[in-house]
């Protein structure tokens, strides 16, 4: 049963390599960050699935958190963005 | 999850690569928290799964609507037929 878990990891993996290139070549900022919004949802997956695959589920509360802080940071980013300093 | 990111590389605007790639990762997550709670059975650990699902399916849409915002305050022009790849 663990194999089809492996095989999924494997796949997302391979997308997250994806999404790189465009993180490189992306022309502006947006699309890097578009990109590295997209890695971040893409690692809250892998998490889950490592901690299916070691049968731990202290991973679940991991990738809460990480989705908090991958949610928290973007819009961060975008105000920043928006008006040139965070405060 | 891999249309998104094929999405993601071929598109040639700003705004078809945000189309795809957070529409097909925001569904394919939640498909997945779902399929995991299937798996899963009747345990705390679905909750926490459900709990997920059901933050992502509110906290992606809104984070890339921020930065489609920001985008688009920025001046970046849709794209149009015929227009060279952004």
């Amino acid at each position: 049963m663990i194999d089809i878990f492996l095989a999924s990891g494997i796949i997302l993996i391979l997308t997250i390599f994806l999404c790189l290139y465009r993180v490189v070549f992306g022309p502006g900022v947006e699309n890097r960050l578009i990109a590295v919004n997209t890695v971040g949802t893409k690692t809250i997956i892998l998490l889950v699935i490592i901690g299916f695959i070691y049968e731990r589920p202290i991973f679940i509360d991991i990738s809460i958190i990480y989705a908090m802080i991958n949610f928290i940071s973007t819009l961060a980013i975008a105000k920043y963005l928006r008006r040139g300093s965070i405060s | 999850m891999v249309v998104g990111a094929v999405g993601l590389i071929r598109l040639p605007d700003f705004y078809t690569r945000t189309h795809a790639s957070s529409k097909c990762d925001t569904l394919g997550e939640g498909m997945m928290l779902i399929g995991f709670i299937l798996y899963e059975g009747m345990t705390l650990i679905s909750v926490k799964l459900l709990l997920l699902a059901l933050f992502i399916f509110l906290s992606s849409p809104t984070a890339v609507h921020a930065l489609v915002n920001v985008a688009h305050s920025r001046g970046i022009k849709p794209w149009k037929k015929g227009d060279e790849r952004q």
